[in-house]
């Protein structure tokens, strides 16, 4: 099955800008930050005249997919390096949400259940930190400095976007269009001229009908592909053009988070900032970022390292939430919104052709986030201000959008910067939890402390050749018998395998209140507001329906964050429901089945799509 | 058929499906999360929005100014998104748009605004607006705009509106109970304070996006400050209705005592 809708070639609208930037987020935010600051002289004529409308400053439009450009995205710390250049001034108390860090811990969590599954070495720490503990918890003396954001600040995306998106239409140089899905790139050989915009009024299938409306094409000098690591237009760019000798993009997280009004009287002030490990499992992490108005952004980490096949990240986020240390001061409070979002974690490694003829990529999905430091957005700002210093520079010497002028342009100044240097110290720094999370932790260390000279060693795998059988994950802690009876009472009464499986190893059910501690589907209808335009094709499908019929874990199902997969009662491919979809990108990477035709990709095809999320503070 | 010149009022409010919380902050009566939250066309004003787009489409030689009066930054935000959805000429008047303004000194604006406007024919006038909207539910905000004009045949609540052959136009209007008031208006100049209407929202249609905002980011870079210095009103108090939805949650009861306890609800 092809990723384009499977339309006949028909005749479409086609129109004409001089740059197209797809997908609004902070890649994008410091492309069009840096690009329109220098479009206009000071005496407030054009210092660059457009191609597409002669004697008119260019024409600079921006795509995003979600109704409004701050929805679906997540809280955030961060040194804040490249966002402080951009702003020198930057007053935080105009940014809804934003607040300097004050304090930062590193939290070593116990297991108050007794149902996580601890490696010797945390059974070791466990007991030695014991006397020490308060709350089944370890604050750690020592933060990395690696690790360290102080003095940085925290702050919402969704908000800090909005900040941005109104600041730059007040310039009044460049548009910027939410509600507008980019289908794919227009390739030409390897360059790109320019996007497709997504068919509307079709069918579930993407199928064309007389009242629906083709995408439109848009042409332009330049395409900026900011679209993030689930994006169409970069992974599509990705299949056409291969990744760099020796890259791959095989290590993913999801992030799950909430963000939840404190209750009255929680001692935790704005800018507080924790990160945790050990708790519910040793390879999911969590965080904890306050607000100013005692509210705070909160979640976990779920890796593609964590080899559990039934990986619903809701679930263990909430038993990290009634964790005592974290309870006893989250307990009375409400949950404000929720989320989603995977995070392409092969750092630098997973780093794509980064600029052709007539296309350029930044942010998240040209591999800028530093998989050693945990930190993303920052990293995603300084590549865009690089590229757009870069066509500043081609745009007023006259040059045209080569590969060669913008890898002249961009990629050296990419090459030259602190962003790179870091990326590089940062390359092996995970290699360690191919083998376990406690060689993991001990790689991160040596990556950190000894600048990347020295690393644990391990081949980062496919997701899709790690993840093992449920059988296999619950040796030793369930009879395979016993698993298949399970499997056969779930799909009776089309339950979720997952709580069933932690049910019966010892996980408490949780104890929901309605406020903070709701049903997944119930965290859907009071924090994200999942909106799905009507007249779009699925999003997500799936490649090659006997590979599903004949799958046994259906991690999908499992792993989906919306629970927009779901058991297909009559076999065959599951089902898809777009309206509880929040983009997310999990199923691609947590499909435990190759595309048989492509043994790269998983099952799992994740096309354009309008929508997701339906909240600017997550 | 007959040339219209349809003036949609309409301002932005508050993404309407969260639950807002009034607050007196520095400046004012302001809505407490109003900043957590994306904007959007005002439903209502969007519903009047669709139904003059149509009705523009059916009438050649039509024009469609929509007269917002609302933060610039904010607006130009929301109108990337509504001018993909239908054809119209912005006019922007550069002011709060919280819903603690005075609703004759919007109407006050709005008017001004309409009068400024080159190329309008009163005499073809057909003034639009919500009949309600998502932040001030006063329903007086049309009225008085049509007032200020001198347009005195005015209809509220309007869900449908049919163009005759000979100009005329039959107006279907809500009324109390339920219950539907057909009227018949011999032409323009005439205000309709639209309900609902009839037409879904269009979906996004990026060409007619692109040359909508070719001529509206000029008329929002040159929107003017709106002048609502003269309205001397204090609010005393301010409340929004509660919230209704009560859940509760139940664990181990079987579907049909959760169906048979659902049904004797609807029943009561």
């Amino acid at each position: 099955m092809s990723d384009s809708p499977d339309t006949p070639e028909i005749p479409r609208a086609e129109m004409e800008a001089d740059i197209v930037c797809v997908g609004f987020g902070p890649a994008a935010g410091g492309f069009l930050t840096t690009l329109t600051r220098g479009l206009m002289n000071e005496d407030g004529t054009p210092a660059v005249e457009s191609a597409a409308m002669p004697g008119m400053p260019p024409q600079v439009i921006c795509y995003e997919r979600a109704d409004d450009i701050g929805f679906g995205v997540s809280g955030v710390v961060t040194k804040g390096r490249a966002i402080r250049a951009s702003f020198p001034d930057i007053d935080l108390t105009q940014i809804p949400m934003a607040h300097e860090v004050v304090e930062e811990k590193v939290v070593y969590l116990g297991d108050p259940v007794g149902a996580s599954r601890r490696p010797t070495a945390f059974r070791l720490a466990d007991k030695a930190l014991s006397r020490w503990m308060e709350d089944e918890a370890f604050e750690l003396p020592y933060v990395p400095p690696f690790l360290k954001k102080h003095p940085g600040m925290i702050f919402s995306i969704g908000q800090f976007n909005q900040w941005v998106g109104a600041n730059l239409m007040g310039t009044g140089l460049a548009q910027i269009w939410p509600g507008s899905p980019v289908a794919a790139p227009l390739v030409e050989g390897r360059a790109v001229r320019g996007v497709r915009m997504v068919d509307q009024g079709v069918g579930k299938d993407g199928a064309l009908t007389p009242g629906s409306m083709p995408g439109m094409d848009m042409k332009a000098a330049l395409t900026v592909v900011a679209d993030g690591p689930v994006g169409p237009v970069g992974r599509h760019l990705d299949r056409e053009l291969g990744l760099p000798e020796g890259n791959h993009q095989r290590e993913w997280a999801i992030g799950m988070k909430c963000v939840v009004d404190l209750p009255e009287g929680c001692d935790w002030q704005p800018g507080t900032v924790l990160h945790t490990i050990g708790y519910p499992e040793p390879e999911i992490f969590g965080f904890l970022y306050v607000y100013p108005g005692n509210v705070a952004s909160l979640g976990i980490f779920v890796p593609s390292w964590f080899d559990n096949p039934v990986r619903t990240a809701y679930r263990y986020m909430q038993h990290w939430m009634l964790h005592p240390y974290l309870w006893k001061r989250l307990q009375g409070g409400a949950l404000r919104s929720w989320g989603a979002k995977s995070l392409q974690e092969s750092g630098r490694r997973g780093e794509p052709v980064l600029c052709g003829d007539g296309f350029a990529r930044i942010g998240e999905g040209s591999g800028s986030t530093n998989v050693l430091t945990g930190s993303g957005v920052d990293e995603a700002w300084a590549t865009g201000v690089m590229l757009g210093e870069a066509v500043l520079e081609l745009m007023k010497a006259g040059k045209p959008f080569t590969r060669e002028n913008l890898e002249a342009s961009y990629v050296s100044r990419r090459r030259a910067s602190w962003v790179e240097a870091e990326a590089r110290v940062a390359e092996k720094s995970r290699d360690g939890f191919v083998s376990s999370v406690v060689k993991g932790f001990i790689g991160m260390g040596l990556s950190g402390l000894t600048g990347g000279l020295l690393n644990m060693p391990g081949a980062p795998r496919k997701p899709q050749d790690r993840i093992p059988t449920i059988e296999d994950y619950y040796e030793g802690y369930i009879a395979h018998g016993e698993i298949g009876e399970i499997r056969a009472e779930c799909a009776r009464q089309g339950k979720s395998l997952h709580d069933a499986l932690m049910d019966r190893v010892g996980w408490p059910q949780i104890p929901l209140d309605g406020t903070l501690l709701v049903s997944h589907q119930d965290a859907l209808l009071l924090g994200g507001k999942v909106q799905a335009a009507p007249g779009y094709a699925d999003h997500v499908r799936f490649a090659d329906p006997y590979t599903c019929e004949a799958c046994r874990e259906r991690v999908c199902i499992e792993a989906c964050s919306g629970q927009a997969i779901s058991v297909n009662p009559e076999g065959g491919v599951p089902l898809f429901d777009r309206e509880k979809c929040v983009h997310c990108g999990a199923c691609i990477w947590n499909c435990s089945k190759s595309d048989p035709k492509d043994k790269e990709r998983t099952n799992v095809r994740f096309l354009a799509g309008s929508g997701g999320l339906h909240s600017v503070e997550n | 058929m007959s040339e219209l010149h349809i003036v949609v009022c309409g301002s932005i409010v508050p993404d309407p499906l969260q639950t807002l919380a009034p607050t007196e902050g520095p400046s004012g009566w302001a809505l407490k999360n109003e900043m957590m939250l994306p904007a959007v066309l005002d439903p209502w004003a969007g519903h009047a929005l669709f139904e003059a787009a149509a009705l523009a489409k059916a009438n050649p030689g039509s024009r469609v100014w929509l007269v917002s009066l609302a933060p610039k930054a904010k607006l130009q935000q929301v109108m990337m998104s509504v001018s993909q959805k239908a054809p119209f000429e912005l006019v922007v008047a550069d002011g709060p748009a919280s819903g603690f303004t005075d609703s004759f000194e919007t109407a006050r604006v709005l008017a001004e605004s309409i009068k400024g406007i080159a190329g309008l024919d009163t005499g073809k006038l057909l003034l639009f607006g919500g009949w309600q909207s998502a932040s001030r539910g006063s329903g007086a905000v049309m009225q008085m705009v049509g007032e200020i004009l001198g347009v005195t045949e005015q209809f509220q609540g309007v869900d449908k509106l049919a163009v005759r052959d000979d100009g005329s136009m039959e107006v279907k209007e809500r009324i109390e109970g339920g219950a539907y008031q057909i009227s018949v208006v011999s032409g323009a100049p005439a205000v309709f304070g639209w309900a609902t209407g009839e037409l879904p929202e269009p979906p996004n249609n990026p060409q007619t996006g692109m040359q909508n905002m070719q001529k509206n980011m000029p008329a929002l870079m040159q929107a003017k400050p709106a002048d609502l210095s003269g309205s001397g009103l204090r609010l005393s108090e301010v409340a929004v209705p509660q919230q209704r939805r009560e859940t509760r949650v139940v664990k181990d009861v079987p579907v049909d005592d959760m169906a048979r306890e659902i049904v004797e609800w609807l029943k009561a």
